[in-house]
């Protein structure tokens, strides 16, 4: 088991820090200040603050005309929430090329007790549709933390996932990123299992219960989604024969959609998806229990890497 | 309505001879294309030639100038007018207005601001206008430069919700470099605007968003220059111009028609709107 950490916290307060270095950064919100945890930013920095109020669609398009004026905007809402703001991000960011940062916070199901209307099972699939769009999804804090200068020096559009949740604790100080490369975190040579945000950890659990079983996983993170690293999803279809995908997302053109679009040219093998079938969620207790209850178990995993390798040649 | 100078009979003849130019200029871009809107595009000609042609602080020689004043076109599909006006300020050549629409060339069907010199905002779909600008003039303050933000936006484009929760923003903050003019032709795609969405009573909307209102004439010249005038006076509140417009002005079977919206005129029609626009104008 891995221990946790509040990532939304260590987000919040990471971009505290990087915008004392970097004095291009303001902060949007429309009223969830308080839960995205960007209220540390607003009171250092009160002056590059702005509260637009429930105004999804209109915060976005201000965003737009900050970058337009040379600043670099985090506009931040909940990712269920954002998806209001879809056409302004399709046209005034995404089209327009603007150098909006655009923060999904509450992402996936961390949302637990709110229920559907706060899930956000779609994000990634509809900000990966948008040409010029990065789509990164951290796989714990450590990397959510070095996503931000990351994101605030790639010139142009970028969508970030933020669970609400805390999230197990993958990497340390010392892990390197780089937007559109994904990492081998175990190696293995008899199946893939590729996963981002928290499916990395129950991705990394299923392994080690596939290696009592005598089946070496090797488990890589992608959390880039978009641009998609190709070369390192070819090199492992090609050493392991089989993949499974993971992600807290529909299965419908979220990550395990991209990593078949890669492989169906680059090297076709055969694919298990985890993730939420189409379908609603509900509303839940926890947010592992509701995990769990939508196909994104470690057992499931598991379950489909073993389904996955008896179609392997 | 007085503005703090009176401005020359002489710059007042130039102004509305502009805009009489660009009417013809879009009308032959449309007729050539075979698309666009001439509409809410002949509407807007005297506002746009009055921007700039006179009030825009801008240098075509140096489009991305970081202080020069903004303009928006909220209203995207107004580009016509748009485009004559800054071909005719210099910002690209006159021969680009005949490729207007084909693959390949800076002019797109609604307004790009990646392909187009002199076009500060990608517009097209409505109601974004008044959020961007907003942002504009807030990156402004922080960064200490003065330059003011016009947009443009039509009247059907207040039945947009986006675009009151801009007109909240900038009241918040108080933008008083926020100079929006309001097309205010009364006729939209589908017919007039009190039978599809009423937006009366329009003043008492804006002044109930903490904005400063005025009323105009849309095609009276020294009006639109006043009224133009006064905005940059404004001390803490962000300005709006309703201008009362004709949609199609200065081509009599288009003008308060909604078909001419986005209708292209057949030859005949054509030969009619190049009469009755080149009366008074000599053609440059």
């Amino acid at each position: 088991m891995f221990k946790r950490d509040n990532t939304r916290k260590i987000f919040g307060d990471a971009l505290t820090t990087y915008a004392a270095v970097n004095p291009k950064v303001v902060v949007l919100t429309a009223d969830v200040a308080s839960s995205v945890m960007a209220v540390a930013f607003a009171q250092k920095y009160p002056e590059r603050f702005f509260n637009v109020g429930i105004a999804e669609a209109g915060m976005v398009d201000t965003a737009v005309g900050f970058a337009l004026g040379g600043m670099i905007p985090f506009a931040n809402t909940f990712a269920g929430l954002l998806i209001r703001a879809t056409e302004q991000i399709r046209t005034c960011v995404a089209y327009a090329n603007t150098n909006v940062k655009l923060v999904g916070s509450f992402a996936g199901l961390s949302n637990f007790k709110d229920g559907p209307t706060h899930h956000s099972i779609m994000d990634v699939a509809i900000m990966r549709a948008m040409p010029n769009m990065i789509v990164l999804v951290p796989s714990d804090s450590i990397e959510a933390k070095k996503m931000i200068p990351l994101m605030s020096e790639h010139e142009g559009p970028v969508y970030i996932r933020i669970s609400r949740a805390e999230m197990p604790i993958i990497f340390d100080e010392n892990h390197k990123i780089e937007i559109g490369k994904g990492q081998v975190v175990r190696d293995g040579k008899d199946v893939t299992l590729v996963a981002n945000g928290h499916m990395l950890s129950r991705a990394l659990e299923a392994a080690d219960k596939l290696g009592t079983q005598g089946v070496k996983a090797r488990v890589v993170n992608l959390s880039t989604v978009k641009p998609i690293d190709a070369e390192l999803i070819v090199k492992c279809a090609e050493e392991t024969r089989a993949m499974v995908t993971c992600e807290e997302h529909t299965v419908i053109a979220g990550l395990g959609s991209a990593v078949a679009e890669v492989l169906v040219k680059g090297c076709p093998v055969p694919v298990e998806m985890i993730g939420i079938a189409d379908r609603f969620t509900e509303t839940a207790l926890d947010h592992d229990s509701l995990m769990d209850a939508y196909g994104m178990s470690v057992d499931e995993i598991v379950q489909a890497a073993q389904r996955v390798m008896l179609k392997q040649d | 309505m007085t503005g703090a100078v009176a401005h020359s009979p002489k710059l007042i003849k130039e102004l509305q001879d502009m805009a009489r130019q660009l009417r013809i200029d879009l009308v032959e871009m449309i007729y050539r294309r075979k698309s666009g809107h001439p509409g809410g595009s002949l509407s807007a000609a005297d506002v746009l030639a009055a921007l700039f042609f006179h009030q825009l602080r801008i240098d075509p020689q140096n489009p991305n100038w970081e202080n020069r004043d903004r303009f928006i076109l909220s209203k995207g599909h107004a580009c016509s007018t748009l485009y004559a006006a800054l071909a005719r300020r210099g910002f690209f050549p006159m021969e680009t207005l005949q490729a207007w629409g084909q693959i390949g060339c800076c002019l797109q069907g609604h307004p790009d601001r990646l392909k187009t010199p002199g076009v500060d905002m990608t517009s097209g779909c409505l109601g974004h206008g008044i959020n961007i600008a907003s942002g504009l003039l807030l990156a402004g303050k922080l960064k200490g430069l003065d330059y003011r933000t016009y947009v443009l936006i039509g009247d059907g484009e207040a039945q947009a919700g986006v675009l009151w929760e801009g007109a909240m923003l900038a009241g918040k903050y108080k933008l008083n470099k926020l100079i929006t003019i309001m097309d205010y032709n009364k006729v939209q795609l589908d017919g007039r605007l009190e039978d599809i969405m009423p937006i009366e009573p329009i003043r008492q909307k804006w002044e109930a968003f903490n904005w400063s209102v005025m009323e105009i004439d849309g095609h009276n010249m020294k009006e639109i220059l006043d009224a133009l005038d006064k905005g940059t006076e404004a001390k803490d509140k962000p300005t709006v111009i309703i201008a009362h417009t004709i949609k199609g002005k200065g081509v009599s079977y288009m003008e308060g028609k909604s078909e001419w919206h986005g209708k292209v005129p057949n030859d005949e029609e054509f030969q009619l709107a190049m009469k009755e626009l080149k009366t008074n104008v000599q053609a440059r």
